[in-house]
């Protein structure tokens, strides 16, 4: 009896953190979008230089991480196709993951390393240090202030990083390519950009925007529930990187079924 | 409380607080606070730890909700309005936070200016000038382009009321304004809300613990305990009660079990010294 209820305690409480999230997301959105068009314009300045932190300044370690994965899918891809002797495979097979599901997902989780965490610690400082009650009592609406300009340079620049991290995924198997399997870079490009349709790259892209609201809302929810203490903001930040993760994950699995069912798998 | 017809000669009564409830979930902090500030008067809120003075101070501010009863700012209630009215009602209210709560990433020309520049159409060289203006009224002239980091705890506590000077309140709050400084220096903050009460008329409402500094800069003062107003009157009659919770707060008589714990901390450094 006492497992049952306990269950129905995590259940509602699980309903309830995604209700937040959703609340959280949906007024980010509202100052996102609507609000410059009511009088409440944007902050671009402090979306700019969020879009520095979380887009510009991830590049070096993204790049590296990406590439290293496309070597290890064509490492892993050549093994299998190398018995069947279909080694000019590998170009496609290493384009289609990255392209598909590594390319968006290794992106949201270098993300969510570097900026959900350092959302959560930020904004649960400011909480401790009363810095979010002062915005309240000057009127400023701390999602306007804090969370949408980080939001919109999320929903940018995740994108962007997933469209990098693609293409140095397939430099990276090109890598093997041209040392292992009688490829030239030009011929292995040629052959990735073939085996490559649109759609494959656009529901990337999709899942991308998704994980970074994902990101944002779980990383500033977090911040914005720290308790009192110093302690509580380094709990906060192991949750938001922790949550992040798991729902990144989920929310892949949700898209690539829809995407699945819809006809384009 | 009459509000239809007031009397032109009495001063206006800005807040009223109306069996005012404060729940955090099933624990209630403040069990039906009642009391009216005037215009232009310095209501100093007394109380030791966990008395429930800083959240009755939050609740005043609307940063708690109420569990019931009323909190009347200027004709309106706020634990009942949207937080687009409560939002009007702040522009005109400033508040000078216990540890300043300056934002740490401006300067603290910036965080002057930031309510200015929120709430304003006004030119950057108005703002630049109003800027200088207010951190001149605390005596941080020449500090605007600081990094709150780079100033010392009274410094941040002055920069701070600064900020909430920036909109010219009608009312101002202030959370613990000496917690944390030494005599001198918290000498100065209460000197400041003494000048800011003669120049400006404010309405101020100062939590505290303080007694030295509530004696100096109240007209009148409530003291709570427990979630109860125990008094309320003015300085004079506050100095004068008989009342013996008011006296064991004003002699400072500690509470008879936290004696006990003394006793209880002696017995174990002598036993530590021993085995030393």
């Amino acid at each position: 009896m006492e497992l049952v209820s306990q269950l129905g305690a995590g259940v509602t409480d699980s309903l309830s953190y995604l209700g937040s999230l959703a609340m959280l997301g949906s007024r980010a959105a509202y100052y996102t979008f609507i609000g410059p068009f009511k009088g409440k314009p944007l902050r671009l300045q402090s979306a700019a230089s969020q879009a520095m932190e979380v887009g510009v300044r991830a590049l070096p370690i993204l790049s590296l991480i990406t590439f290293f994965i496309g070597l290890i899918l064509a490492l892993q891809s050549a093994y299998e196709l190398n018995k069947l002797g279909a080694m000019t495979l590998v170009a496609k097979a290493v384009a289609l993951s990255m392209s598909r599901e590594l390319g968006p997902l290794i992106t949201a989780i270098v993300v969510i390393g570097r900026s959900g965490s350092a959302f959560a610690a930020e904004i649960g400082t400011m909480k401790v240090t009363e810095e979010i009650d002062a915005l309240e009592i000057m009127a400023i609406n701390p999602v306007h202030f804090l969370v949408a300009p980080k939001f919109l340079a999320m929903i940018v620049m995740l994108p962007c990083l997933t469209i990098w991290a693609n293409t140095m995924g397939i430099l990276g198997g090109a890598l093997f390519g041209v040392t292992q399997a009688n490829f030239t870079l030009g011929r292995y490009i040629q052959a990735s950009i073939e085996s490559l349709y649109l759609r494959d790259i656009f529901s990337g892209l999709i899942k991308s925007v998704m994980f970074g609201v994902t990101i944002t809302a779980v990383g500033c929810l977090e911040g914005l529930s720290t308790g009192g203490g110093a302690e509580q903001v380094g709990h906060s930040t192991t949750r938001a990187v922790v949550i992040s993760i798991f729902l990144v994950v989920a929310v892949d699995l949700v898209f690539t079924g829809i995407f699945f069912f819809l006809g384009n798998g | 409380m009459d509000r239809e017809h007031p009397n032109p000669l009495e001063p206006k009564t800005v807040i009223s607080l109306r069996d005012l409830r404060v729940s955090y979930g099933e624990r209630e902090i403040l069990h039906g606070i009642h009391f009216d500030v005037k215009a232009g008067e310095t209501l100093v809120i007394l109380g030791g730890s966990g008395s429930g003075k800083s959240t009755l101070l939050r609740t005043l501010v609307g940063l708690e909700k109420p569990s019931s009863g009323q909190i009347w700012i200027n004709g309106q209630d706020i634990a009942a309005i949207s937080d687009d009215e409560l939002y009007e009602i702040r522009k005109k209210t400033g508040m000078s936070f216990q540890g300043g709560a300056l934002f740490g990433s401006m300067t603290v020309g910036e965080n002057v200016a930031l309510p200015l520049r929120e709430h304003t159409k006004l030119e950057d060289s108005t703002i630049e000038i109003m800027l200088r203006l207010k951190l001149e009224q605390v005596g941080l002239a020449g500090f605007e382009y600081h990094m709150p980091s780079q100033l010392s705890g009274g410094m941040k506590k002055r920069a701070a009321v600064a900020r909430a000077l920036a909109m010219d309140p009608e009312i101002l709050f202030f959370d613990e304004p000496s917690a944390g400084l030494d005599p001198i220096i918290a000498a100065g903050i209460d000197h400041l809300i003494l000048e800011l009460k003669k120049a400006f008329h404010m309405t101020i409402i100062v939590v505290t613990h303080e007694l030295a500094s509530a004696f100096l800069i109240a007209d009148r003062m409530v003291l709570i305990d427990k979630g109860n107003i125990v008094a309320i009157g003015t300085t004079e009659e506050m100095r004068t009660s008989t009342q013996p919770r008011v006296r064991q707060f004003l002699d400072r008589v500690p509470e008879p079990d936290v004696e006990g714990e003394l006793d209880y901390l002696q017995t174990l450094t002598e036993r530590y010294r021993r085995h030393a």
